[in-house]
């Protein structure tokens, strides 16, 4: 059996794995707090169209989307199969594309900004 | 003075299988006198001279060391020697090894594991021949350190009962072979990685594992062959990004 | 003596239920379910965010009510379910040694543990909420 291309998803599944926990945890309090009806001030247009707009902003923003979306796709992935779901290659052909045009779209949402 | 010890009447309910009889396994449960202090092996060993000399399974030191006498316990992978009567109450269950197949009773059929244990070179492969004459191989404590931890295995194949993984997947190598290659791959003294990655580095190597991490809580020899196989996926990707990504970087 | 080993079969859909560290597992694999979710919900903010201000209050609106508060709290809760095994698993994957000894593998988990402490307020400062 030759070496596998296994690291070609699992680096971004891994990179993605410590974004999501050093990161989403705290972006979901912020929108939990705007869910609750208390917008944190930072959330306002203003400053989040100001954030978005500088480069860096554009990256981190990028960054964290699509790294979580990837990271959230190859765990789920490997979640279908330990629940039986034998079809691997169509459920990370649907799971990886999905997580591809969410990155895209974010991408072009942000180049609008 | 010594204590006298207590006795307790142990209900055992074993999983039995006959080759030359059965098509499949049933429970046949066991009352037997025990001392509180003994382990189910002891309960086993008494069943076995008192009640019923036909039940079959392994052991040999009774003492944690040969890893034989691997058994579920309850349905969690134990060796026999090591599980102490004190720590179960009412009927224990015990069974042959998961995700293994019943030679007999609870002797199981260990050929898959030898045969990737085989697969793994799990052996010093020197770096460069060296005539006796120019002396011994040295390695400083800091490299023996290095890889000492994966070096304990007893083979026992516990972590082989408690990874689902290869229950699902039985091509998977499995925690401890490839925890032993990662071992090898470590030593100052070895040169053989590129050999070994060839097989771990596979589908069927490291890239079945999901990281569960139920075979490090099972281990009796405290291996810890998740963090082993998490070590070997990454060193894994660092190696496929240098032989596809970095020009010249084939080796 | 010929040998007749009875193979077993792991059941493929049912497995988990055999030991309560493989519905540990699962529970984290699932997380995943929800991180995704709402991963789709930060691309729909981005494109609320896009198309201007008055898109972006009615984003912002429509975060509000129960279905959400719900939602929120599932996402919270596997997200930090995540990040704690995340954390917790470093140690296994990047040892340190030095010398003959290697670090306390919960100094290298509390290390996270600690920076993801300062990310999380720093975060929380930079967005106004104290």
């Amino acid at each position: 059996m030759a070496k596998s291309h296994k690291p070609v998803v699992w680096f971004p599944f891994a990179a993605g794995g410590t974004v999501i926990a050093f990161f989403i945890p705290v972006i979901v309090l912020l929108t939990f707090l705007a869910a609750l009806g208390h917008v944190p001030a930072g959330l306002g247009y203003e400053s989040m169209h100001a954030f978005a707009r500088s480069g860096l902003g554009k990256l981190i923003i990028f960054g964290v989307v699509a790294l979580s979306l990837w990271s959230s796709a190859h765990r789920l992935r490997c979640t279908c199969y330990d629940f039986g779901l034998r079809a691997d290659t169509l459920v990370a052909t649907v799971l990886y594309v999905a997580a591809i045009i969410g990155s895209i779209a974010a991408a072009l949402f942000l180049l609008r900004i | 003075m010594t204590t006298p010890l207590k006795e307790r009447l142990v209900q055992l309910e074993v999983l039995r299988y006959n080759p030359d009889t059965d098509t499949e396994a049933h429970f046949q449960r066991y009352e037997v006198v025990c001392q509180e202090e003994w382990v189910v092996l002891d309960a086993l060993n008494k069943v076995k001279a008192d009640i019923d000399p036909t039940l079959n399974y392994r052991w040999s030191c009774h003492m944690a060391v040969c890893g034989s006498c691997g058994m579920m316990i309850n349905g969690e992978p134990k060796l026999s020697c090591h599980a102490f009567l004190r720590s179960y109450e009412g009927v224990i269950r015990v069974e042959p090894l998961a995700h293994f197949p019943i030679e007999r009773d609870l002797v199981t059929a260990p050929d898959d594991f030898m045969e990737k244990l085989k697969r793994v070179k799990p052996y010093v492969i020197s770096k460069q021949k060296k005539p006796i004459e120019e002396g011994e191989h040295k390695q400083t404590p800091a490299q023996l350190m290095k890889f000492r931890q994966y070096s304990m295995c007893i083979n026992c194949m516990l972590c082989y009962a408690a990874c689902p993984e290869y229950g699902l997947e039985p091509e998977f190598i499995g925690p401890a072979a490839l925890t032993l290659a990662h071992r090898y791959n470590l030593d100052s003294r070895d040169g053989g990685r590129k050999e070994r990655q060839e097989v771990a580095a596979t589908l069927e190597g490291v890239w079945t594992c999901t990281f569960v991490g139920a075979c490090s809580e099972v281990c009796p020899a405290h291996v810890d062959p998740a963090s082993a196989l998490q070590q070997m996926k990454i060193t894994s990707s660092i190696d496929w990004i240098v032989e596809h990504l970095i020009p010249g970087g084939k080796s | 003596m010929s040998r007749k080993p009875l193979v077993r079969e792991c059941p493929p859909t049912t497995w988990y239920f055999r030991q309560p560290r493989y519905l540990r597992y699962m529970s984290r694999e699932i997380t995943s379910i929800f991180i995704a979710a709402y991963c789709v919900l930060l691309v729909v903010g981005l494109q609320r965010l896009s198309q201007g201000p008055a898109a972006w209050e009615g984003f912002l609106l429509a975060l509000r009510g129960p279905d959400s508060i719900v939602f929120h709290l599932l996402a919270l809760t596997a997200a930090f379910y995540h990040a704690t095994t995340w954390f917790n698993a470093t140690q296994k994957a990047m040892p340190i040694q030095i010398g003959e000894g290697f670090v306390p593998g919960n100094i290298i988990s509390g290390a996270h543990y600690a920076a993801w402490a300062v990310l999380s307020v720093a975060i929380l400062f930079l967005a106004g909420v104290f």
